[in-house]
């Protein structure tokens, strides 16, 4: 651990032309930025589908203009089909958790800052890197593209549960080449996230600059190199279930359909397959998922919260130590997934004890966090409300899980809004606010400009008073056992229910429309905010040791040197409170 | 602007509690033998998962208040204890819950999911296509005909393809569109899928479990009190999936017995 690698000379020529400068870069900040922004389209298309959704829901006649435009037969008139509202439900979950929730704090925030944070001109394998990203673009181009197909966008959810999703197009609409598109970007998202992961292990296990150990590493570098080392493995095993998932949609076979089905009154020609095979897999590469989505977050969030406020953490190889833990015990609990599936009941009790286990971890983090904050200089911008912000919804979110994890109370709360509050909060919202995060902090770096503060912090306030206005009341819901993943709350017992989901849909358009704020900052910062200094925020770690943008081999041609744990913050150094990575001067009663 | 943060967080904290301390929204009255030790269960978390939210909520909100808008150069200091104190913390307040929960609450999954059902348990075999449920009793000889699904015919309401020309056992079989069941009696139900997967789902039951194609399932239970609630499909499986539900009518048993002639003087 403490052996240190010299980075070799790795160079490519510097970008020459607009192609090789913004499309085919191999330049990993313009690939950063490429994932960002692809993300960034993703989660605004996403949330105009939660608004359709939730207009939908509680105002189900009404007609909405302009949606007959986009679907003539998803909604005649502009009003909703049922099979629309599940298309909608599809591509809002495959969207954020694919394209939001895994690029933009892994992949886009990932590519930026992982070389320059451990000291290297750029990614170990420039060329995977573009590929990764291009695979990605045309992976999302997939998905797009089964909007306008006449069949419509699959209506089997994110989770696309066999046999629903596998025997065609008898089981609905959507089930035709709408699946199949589904199955398609899902596979070479899987690429595309497989050669990311790779590169990313391979940059920080063999790029780092001299005197940069592996504990000398940023928390959201450490969180970077722990997802990509799940996202290998998770998506290893995502990609040949989907592949699998399309033979058995076009090429006849039977992995996950079994005999005897009688599909739209036509006996199904399929045997032997099991549809809890797909369960399985997919869960497998879910569960991972979640942390995929989360762990970056909480790297992103740790490493603001420092800053912010003027000292170390109480402990950083702790938070490390718990990343990893969780990203151990992250493989033995996906079949707390699927407590009700018929599965034998008594693995329900062997995969219920581990996720409860992750409570602890968890709670280790937060804690670290809570406790670090005691006797803080505590500097509140929009990147530290954003990050104080997360903290607070990691454990509304966090908590909820407690109850799912266990059997006896899931048999009663599987499948109700309980869950979607319930990951929403913790793996949606609290990703999302720690994307926001570093998107306040580390703007500046990526785009040589300063965001607009007090947009900033309007932003914030909408958010995070809106989030828990949609999501809190989604608990209760499920509480009183509304079924998730209805069009329509026809049943007795939900009709009572219906003035908390007017309450939701309502929070849930004006929190949505807070967002074109931080779209509008952010676009406006980036022509005309105020020119950003290299270290506007007095940080330590190797990214603020560069010009503001970096320029195309990020250290200028120079090789850094480390000479300090990440967070010396709270010391008495030349220029403050803080001491630099690579200033050279030493710190009263550091260990080295 | 960070003590307006700490007063907002606290404000979301109580008003997130209010409903749930206040009994707001709760499950419906359980009416199965078995409810009792989920909601149980449910009210232990709660408490626990409670205290917690409150509990890291108002710190994180204090803490807020109380060290941000210090003077520039303010000296920080650090937490006594430190990290050492935080961790053994978790091991030890969430450790213990997780033990008691984990392990002790494993009871009422247990009694539900491990034992078998009495020899003498009303058999009833539900069925769950796109979008719709059927029940089948098996009549007076107990005993279910044969499933041809080359012979399912909704037109002519052969919705379990049964082939009574061929198959004794079938004759006598008794299908219906509702599911009724005589109270205090335990009630074996044989989950099978037509098509596509679908689950069964009686919130007053405390019961969900799904209907897997391919995977003929079985849960046990029994309700003590007569009354009719509604069955809704929470897999899901298609376009009429919110439109998929049934009744479960729990009578007395004198009532079920005329029920159940009705039903077969129907068929």
């Amino acid at each position: 651990m403490e052996q240190q690698s010299v980075q070799p000379a790795h160079v490519h020529a510097p970008p020459e032309g607009f192609i090789r400068k913004y499309v085919f870069s191999l330049d990993h900040k313009m690939i950063g930025k490429q994932y960002y922004g692809l993300a960034l389209t993703a989660v605004f298309t996403g949330m105009v589908l939660s608004w359709l959704m939730r207009f939908h829901l509680v105002w189900p006649n009404a007609k909405i203009p302009g949606l007959d435009i986009i679907s003539k037969a998803g909604a005649p008139g502009g009003v909703m089909t049922p099979e629309y509202y599940l298309s909608l439900l599809t591509m809002h979950g495959t969207l954020m958790v694919f394209f939001v929730l895994t690029n933009a704090p892994f992949a886009g925030f990932g590519n930026f800052f992982l070389p320059i944070q451990i000291g290297a001109e750029d990614m170990a394998f420039p060329r995977f890197n573009m590929m990764s990203f291009w695979v990605t673009f045309v992976s999302f181009v997939v998905l797009i593209s089964a909007f306008f197909i006449p069949d419509g966008p699959p209506i089997s959810g994110w989770t696309a549960y066999a046999p629903l999703s596998a025997v065609g197009k008898d089981a609905g609409p959507g089930l035709g080449w709408g699946q199949n598109l589904w199955a398609i970007s899902i596979s070479l998202f899987c690429v595309g996230q497989l050669l990311g992961s790779l590169n990313f292990i391979a940059t920080t296990l063999d790029l780092r600059a001299k005197g940069m150990t592996l504990m000398r590493m940023p928390i959201c570098t450490w969180a970077w190199f722990i997802t990509s080392c799940i996202g290998l493995l998770a998506f290893a095993v995502l990609l040949p279930a989907c592949l699998l998932l399309i033979l058995d949609r076009v090429a006849g076979t039977s992995f996950f359909i079994p005999s005897g089905l009688v599909i739209s009154d036509r006996l199904q020609n399929h045997a032997g397959g099991s549809p809890l095979l797909w369960q399985h897999l997919f869960w497998f590469f879910g569960h991972p998922e979640v942390y995929i989505a989360i762990l970056p977050a909480v790297g992103i969030v740790s490493h603001v919260l420092i800053n912010s406020i003027r000292k170390p953490l109480l402990s950083a190889r702790v938070i490390i130590y718990s990343m990893l833990s969780i990203g151990f015990l992250s493989w033995m609990v996906w079949g707390h997934h699927m407590f009700i599936s018929g599965m034998n009941p008594f693995s329900s009790l062997l995969f219920s004890f581990p996720t409860l286990t992750i409570t602890i971890p968890a709670t280790i983090i937060t804690l670290i966090w809570l406790g670090s904050l005691y006797g803080a200089n505590l500097q509140i911008n929009s990147a530290s409300l954003f990050a104080l912000g997360f903290v607070s919804m990691f454990v509304s979110g966090g908590i909820s899980g407690f109850f799912l994890a266990q059997p006896s109370i899931d048999v009663y709360l599987h499948a109700t809004y309980f869950v979607v509050g319930h990951f929403h909060m913790v793996m949606g919202v609290a990703a999302i606010f720690g994307i926001f995060a570093g998107t306040y902090f580390w703007f500046p770096k990526m785009s040589g400009r300063m965001m607009n503060e007090t947009l900033g912090a309007l932003h914030f306030w909408v958010t995070l008073i809106g989030t828990y206005c949609i999501f809190m009341p989604f608990h209760y819901l499920g509480m009183a056992g509304n079924v998730r993943r209805y069009s329509s709350f026809v049943n007795d017992f939900m009709a009572p229910l219906m003035p908390v989901h007017k309450f939701i849909t309502i929070a849930a358009l004006i929190t949505g429309a807070a967002q074109f704020i931080f779209l509008y900052n952010l676009i406006h910062s980036r022509f005309w905010g105020k020119p950003a200094p290299e270290n506007p925020w007095n940080g330590t770690s190797l990214e603020w040791s560069v010009p503001s943008p970096p320029p195309w081999n990020n250290f200028g041609g120079n090789h850094p040197v480390v000479y300090h744990d990440p967070y010396q913050y709270g010391v008495k150094g030349s220029k403050g409170d803080y001491v630099m990575q690579v200033s050279p001067e030493t710190v009263e009663g550091e260990k080295t | 602007m960070g003590k307006f943060l700490a007063v907002v967080l606290t404000i979301i904290a109580l008003v997130s509690a209010y409903p749930i301390i206040t009994h707001k929204y709760v499950q419906p009255e359980d009416i199965s033998t078995h409810g009792h030790a989920i909601d149980e269960q449910m009210s232990e978390t709660m408490a626990e998962a409670g205290f917690a939210f409150l509990g890291a909520q108002l710190l994180l909100a204090f803490f807020i208040w109380k060290f941000s808008g210090r003077k520039d150069g303010a000296k920080v200091t650090h937490l006594p204890g430190g990290a050492k104190l935080v961790v053994a913390t978790a091991f030890i307040f969430v450790g213990s819950e997780v033990l008691a929960l984990g392990i002790l609450g494993q009871k009422a999954w247990a009694a539900i999911y491990f034992t078998a059902p009495k020899p003498d348990a009303l058999q009833v075999q539900s069925q769950a296509g796109q979008f719709a449920f059927y029940f089948r009793y098996p009549g007076a000889d107990g005993k279910f005909g044969m499933i041809h699904p080359d012979k399912i015919d909704e037109g002519n309401q052969n919705f379990f393809g049964l082939d009574p020309a061929n198959d004794v056992d079938a004759r006598d079989d008794i299908v219906t569109a509702e599911l009724a069941i005589p109270a205090n009696r335990e009630v074996q139900l044989l989950l099978h899928a037509k098509d596509v997967g679908h689950a069964f789902y009686v919130r007053e039951l405390r019961i969900q479990q799904d209907y897997v194609p391919g995977l003929d399932l079985s849960i046990h239970f029994t309700a003590t009190k007569a009354g009719r609630y509604e069955i809704v499909c929470t897999q899901l499986c298609g376009l009429g999936h919110y439109n998929m539900k049934a009744y479960l009518n729990v009578l007395s048993q004198e009532d079920f017995d005329k029920w159940m002639k009705q039903k077969a003087s129907e068929q």
